[in-house]
């Protein structure tokens, strides 16, 4: 491993918090995989497209589904087409190792140079999962089983793990990582990150927007909080529409892509119009 | 001191374990601390706790560790953020800040903080306005808000805020699982009501591509389509709750559930019922509790088959004649000749597995209205407040045989 002091600054397109910063540069300098939570719409997977772009490595993306298994992470014995090989002719069927793919994992293992690999909602899989990764992320390496080959990782990848807290992970798994949190940014850290999508924002109308979006997210009852890409589309929508910043509170223009569900829309509008009244409760 | 945050947050419940304390230890002989008391808050957040429901207790456990641990080197790391950064100072115009430049343009980095350093040695008060050095509003490239006589703090920017500030603040006790949160969470913990039919039942009618790809490789490719048994969840849950007017407080939280509750859609069977205040003669099929969509409890304990997993939800606050007398129930127009409390006895003793949960949080059961009867009903069913943690150990209480 090498010690060279590479340092993740953040990049132009991706604004994180000074302790996200520290976070990711202990993790790396510790190799050890770097798992990250926080709200949907907080730019976890963005983070990883960040980091690899702020230290110049190639970024590898295991995308987790809900019928993914470890073992698809590390390589495939694609048995299906030696068999077809083998009834047709094609090539050496003796060779296994042709029909050997690598999973993500194993092509970071495998990769000359060190790269940043994110598994992405790790927490989409199945309960078991994260375990089957503990021996491979803690030493990375891995023997095929058809061939005794192993695949032992020449740098050690920078890895990083998103999850959305749909389950919880198995707490051995829990003790290998470094942990954040991404928090929903405040006023502050949203300007700036509003200002990478949307440079040059008529003052007044970001204000008036962010102040509406920031009353929207407390309304008591919502269900789905609008997240910044709402709100970054919505200042989009509301600059091609024309609308001036004073309309923004009163009329709660294009609400909908803001609020995704019509029930927090009802909540919005009527506590739009009647403020500090307490909405009659829904009868379930 | 370090070994003793250790313990500190072990004893306030944090799960730190060794492997991970000495991933910290690790981290520090790297240095990666950056000798700063707010680094290391985030440091050690960062390898030690692995759930933001526990950055409370870790916040908590930190100001107890470190409180009035506020080093000089705190400072330095506040005030290098601003000599590196520029001091951008509000309040001056153009030409103050220009004369202010050409002073200090023949000052290095190592000057300036030399400088500041025997300032900071020499000042013992505050300074507001002046040209001094440090203070507020003035002419200073050192301090933009306030420095504090006792307590050696540069604040302003929210990087200035000292760790055991940050760590005193709480911002965390959002996240703590045992409060109330959200559908998702609810629906984790509903999850783990599974209770997977063993591979041995049932008919094999779900194809095994596994080992029919084996199995038909071993024939050198003549096809051999294997079958196995799938494995499904068996849990059956039957759903009382409760309608009645003391439960308005907490409908969000019952919502939450519901929501959830709706969404599992891994159960093999769900029914719900609702009651009023206390289980009768009848249970009702809507919230409205409305006589004609009703059904005799009787039957519904015969239909359903003791495996069911009995969940009543209420807050088991009601004046104790509703309970424990005949004819107690609260409307004039119904009757019962058997009080509500032989009711909830029978589906006990019905249901092999049964848990009540209550959005009236655990602390306030032997204070509030209906204490009484909830240390009855308490005597019945193990009961369970409707917070995450709570959920989690009802569905847990239910999975275990009685």
């Amino acid at each position: 491993m090498s010690d060279t002091m590479t340092t993740y600054t953040g990049t132009q397109d991706y604004i994180a918090s000074a302790e996200l910063m520290q976070t990711v540069n202990v993790a790396v300098t510790l190799a050890r995989p770097l798992l990250i939570k926080g709200e949907p719409g907080t730019g976890k997977t963005m983070l990883a497209q960040s980091i690899a772009e702020c230290l110049g490595m190639p970024l590898l993306v295991w995308n987790v589904k809900s019928t993914s298994k470890a073992q698809d992470g590390l390589y495939v014995y694609d048995t299906v087409q030696r068999l077809y090989d083998s009834q047709f002719g094609d090539g050496d069927v003796s060779d296994i190792s042709r029909y050997i793919k690598l999973g993500p994992l194993g092509r970071a293992f495998a990769s000359e140079e060190r790269l940043v690999l994110l598994i992405d909602e790790i927490d989409k899989a199945d309960l078991e999962f994260p375990n089957d990764l503990l021996w491979e992320l803690d030493q990375m390496d891995f023997t095929v089983a058809e061939t005794g080959e192993t695949v032992r990782a020449k740098q050690r990848p920078v890895v990083i793990i998103t999850s959305n807290a749909e389950k919880e992970l198995p707490d051995a798994f829990l003790r290998r990582c470094i942990f954040h949190y991404i928090e929903f940014p405040g006023g502050e850290l949203m300007r700036r990150i509003v200002g990478v999508h949307h440079p040059d924002l008529e003052e007044r109308l970001l204000e008036q927007a962010m102040e509406a979006f920031y009353w929207l997210r407390e309304i008591p009852g919502i269900q789905k909080k609008p997240s910044t890409s709402e709100l970054i589309d919505w200042l989009r929508a509301l600059v091609v529409g024309g609308i001036a910043p004073e309309e923004i509170s009163k009329r709660l223009p294009f609400l909908g892509v803001v609020l995704k569900k019509d029930k927090d829309v009802e909540a919005a509008v009527f506590t739009a119009r009647h403020p500090g009244a307490v909405r009659p409760l829904p009868r379930s | 001191m370090f070994v003793e945050f250790f313990f500190l947050l072990r004893a306030r419940k944090v799960p730190v374990s060794l492997t991970e304390w000495l991933t910290l230890t690790e981290a520090l002989s790297r240095g990666l601390a950056l000798s700063s008391l707010s680094a290391f808050y985030s440091l050690a957040r960062a390898a030690l706790v692995k759930s933001e429901a526990y950055f409370d207790q870790y916040d908590q456990a930190f100001q107890e560790a470190f409180a009035g641990v506020e080093t000089a080197m705190e400072i330095h790391d506040e005030v290098w953020k601003w000599l590196e950064e520029g001091a951008d100072l509000p309040g001056l115009t153009e030409a103050e800040r220009a004369a202010l430049a050409a002073g200090l343009a023949g000052l290095d980095l190592e000057e300036l903080r030399r400088l500041f350093e025997e300032r900071l040695r020499e000042q013992k008060e505050a300074h507001h306005g002046g040209s001094h050095w440090i203070g507020t509003g003035g002419r200073s490239p050192f301090g933009h808000s306030g420095f504090h006589p006792g307590g050696l703090r540069i604040g302003g920017a929210s990087s200035g805020r000292s760790a055991v500030k940050v760590a005193a603040e709480r911002r965390y006790r959002g996240y703590r699982t045992d409060a109330a949160v959200g559908v998702r969470q609810f629906e984790t913990a509903l999850r783990r009501l599974r209770q997977l039919s063993s591979k041995n039942e049932g008919p094999a009618d779900e194809l095994d591509l596994d080992g029919t790809i084996t199995k038909t490789a071993d024939h050198a490719g003549a096809l051999s389509i294997v079958w196995q048994r799938p494995r499904r969840n068996r849990t059956r849950v039957l759903l009382l709750m409760d309608a009645g007017g003391s439960m308005h407080a907490h409908i969000a939280a019952c919502n939450r559930l519901f929501t959830a509750v709706d969404r599992a859609t891994h159960l093999k069977d769900l029914r719900r019922y609702y009651f009023h205040n206390c289980v009768y003669d009848n249970l009702y099929l809507d919230p409205t509790c409305h006589p004609r969509n009703s059904i005799p409890t009787a039957r519904v304990m015969h239909e359903l088959s003791s495996e069911y997993k009995l969940v009543i939800v209420g807050d088991a606050s009601m004046a104790p004649s509703e309970l424990l007398e005949p004819n107690g129930i609260i409307w004039w127009s119904a009757s019962n000749e058997e009080p509500g409390i032989e009711w909830l006895r029978r589906l006990n003793r019905h249901f092999r597995h049964a848990v009540w949960l209550n959005p009236v949080g655990e602390r306030s059961w032997e204070s509030i209205y209906g204490r009484e009867t909830i240390a009855i009903v308490r005597s019945v069913f193990p009961m369970f407040e409707l917070t995450v943690d709570g959920l989690t150990a009802a569905v847990r209480n239910l999975m275990v045989r009685r």
